[in-house]
């Protein structure tokens, strides 16, 4: 049983300067499991994801992936970033290089493998994102979402034990955020391990095999999501999913 | 007597002379631009360094380099190196220091801008993608901070060629001033020279200067897009 956990996130404190932005913070994630966060704007879930690899330090408690901690002085992030695949808002491709040369980037120079190999392997995934026709395209040729299907196919070549999903289609156009949910659906169905943030509540509904809630830096609950979504196991949350959906109705 | 001033060009070597002028003019402003670009590069990275020391004394150079206009820095280095430290330096000498503390500052400051004009999370996807801090460099940030820096750094060469011209004042033979002793020479034979004369020298300004510019243009127009 045990050994079915991938990721562990144990009690971790993070402070931006005086500002404790992460509250003895625990979750832990199974092999295949997808896990979706929720919660208002500002209380910590781009935090949480951003410590999972090592783009924040914490300053309290310990993650462990695959059952080694990794959150010590002497981790070898090289190695470790390679298991965890991260989309973030921000259309975050880099300009100067065609799609094809953006995914080829990491594991050309990352995990030197033979460039015939991994240019098979990227047509593939573009292919199976829709997006083969567009692989010699440059980002600033694509729309939105393009642009987060060819970032979810960058970070997909390396291989990741686990993918974090940081309100990718917060930043779309509404009739672009489909395209880019489905390959995630897909990718749950392939049995990727997931950790996402959103704001879609249909979708949280339809692919989370649990919800975290948080507020405030804290994760306040942790339910399967037809028990969170219908009967909300603290008032925080309820209050957060009432607000929501008034907001959705208007 | 119609074509006197013109015919003065042609006589004996006064092309030549002004072509070597111009020689003179090119090469203080090529040097100097070269030795900035590469001193602006470095200054350009302190620049960014997050401490307070090194923005508050990069920026003084900056704005003290910027506000003091450059000839009141080639008579500083010229006439004050001689009076107060007793060295002296000859003009093309001069001239080296002053563009090359110039161009230095302007240089730098256009290499802070475009580093940090690179959004955050280039850095960041990067990092992610577990590639090296000096990997992210150089794949990601320095070709983009090129890209931006070249067309910037084009018309402040064409800047320091064209401010090459005050350098007549401290008796520096290069075009402007071959282009006065020709006149003087002929000052009663074609009073007219001087149009003549100074339209030459504004082609050869221009000749040099224009395909520096257009090579602006069309690569800001190039990558503008990517
Ligand atoms: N680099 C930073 N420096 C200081 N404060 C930050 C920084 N990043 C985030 N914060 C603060 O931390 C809190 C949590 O931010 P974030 O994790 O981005 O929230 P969320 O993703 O849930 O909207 C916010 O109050 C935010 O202002
Ligand atoms: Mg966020």
């Amino acid at each position: 049983m045990d050994n079915n956990i991938l990721l562990k996130i144990d009690e971790i404190t993070k402070f931006f300067g005086e500002h404790k932005v992460l509250n003895k913070a625990s979750l832990t994630v199974e092999k295949g499991e997808i896990v979706v966060v929720l919660g208002p704007s500002g209380c910590g879930k781009s935090t949480l994801l951003r410590c999972i690899n090592g783009l924040e330090d914490i300053q309290g408690g310990s993650i462990s992936l695959d059952g080694n901690v990794i959150t010590q002085k002497d981790t070898r992030w090289t190695e470790i970033r390679q298991k965890i695949g991260m989309v973030f808002q921000s259309y975050d491709l880099f300009p100067h290089m065609t799609v094809l040369q953006n995914i080829l980037l990491a594991p050309l120079r990352v995990q030197h493998r033979k460039k015939q190999d991994i240019k098979e392997d990227a047509l593939k995934l573009l292919e199976r994102v829709g997006l083969l026709d567009k692989k010699a395209s440059y980002p600033s040729e694509l729309s939105g979402g393009q642009r987060q299907r060819v970032a979810i196919v960058r970070a997909l070549i390396m291989n990741p034990e686990i993918m974090l999903f940081d309100e990718v289609t917060a930043a779309l156009d509404p009739e672009m955020v489909h395209e880019v949910l489905d390959v995630m659906l897909d990718l749950a169905k392939a049995g990727m391990t997931m950790v996402i943030v959103t704001h879609e509540m249909q979708f949280a509904k339809a692919i989370a095999d649990k919800i975290v809630f948080m507020d405030n830096g804290e994760i306040v609950e942790i339910s399967k999501p037809d028990i969170f979504f219908n009967n909300p196991q603290t008032e925080r949350s309820q209050r957060f999913l009432n607000k929501f959906n008034y907001t959705e109705k208007r | 007597m119609d074509n006197m001033g013109l015919g003065i060009i042609f006589e004996g070597n006064n092309l030549l002379r002004l072509l070597g002028g111009l020689w003179i003019t090119i090469k203080i402003s090529f040097i100097s631009v070269f030795v900035s670009i590469f001193l602006g590069i470095i200054l350009g990275m302190i620049m960014t360094v997050n401490s307070r020391i090194i923005r508050v004394i990069t920026k003084i150079y900056l704005e003290f380099m910027r506000i003091t206009p450059q000839l009141v820095l080639l008579f500083v280095i010229y006439f004050g190196a001689t009076k107060v430290f007793g060295i002296d330096i000859d003009g093309q000498t001069s001239a080296f220091i002053v563009f090359i503390l110039w161009g230095t500052a302007e240089m730098g400051d256009l290499v802070r801008g475009a580093i940090l004009s690179i959004p955050k999370h280039q850095f960041e996807s990067g990092t992610a993608l577990a590639l090296k801090k000096h990997q992210v460099y150089l794949y990601i940030i320095i070709p983009q901070t090129i890209r931006r820096l070249i067309p910037q750094a084009i018309n402040l060469t064409t800047r320091m060629i064209k401010t090459t011209s005050l350098i007549v004042m401290i008796g520096v033979v290069e075009v402007l001033k071959v282009g006065q002793q020709i006149i003087e020479a002929n000052r009663y034979t074609a009073p007219d020279a001087a149009l003549w004369i100074y339209g030459v020298i504004f082609f050869l300004y221009f000749i040099v200067c224009y395909p520096i510019s257009k090579a602006a243009t069309i690569l800001e127009k190039k990558w503008a897009s990517n």
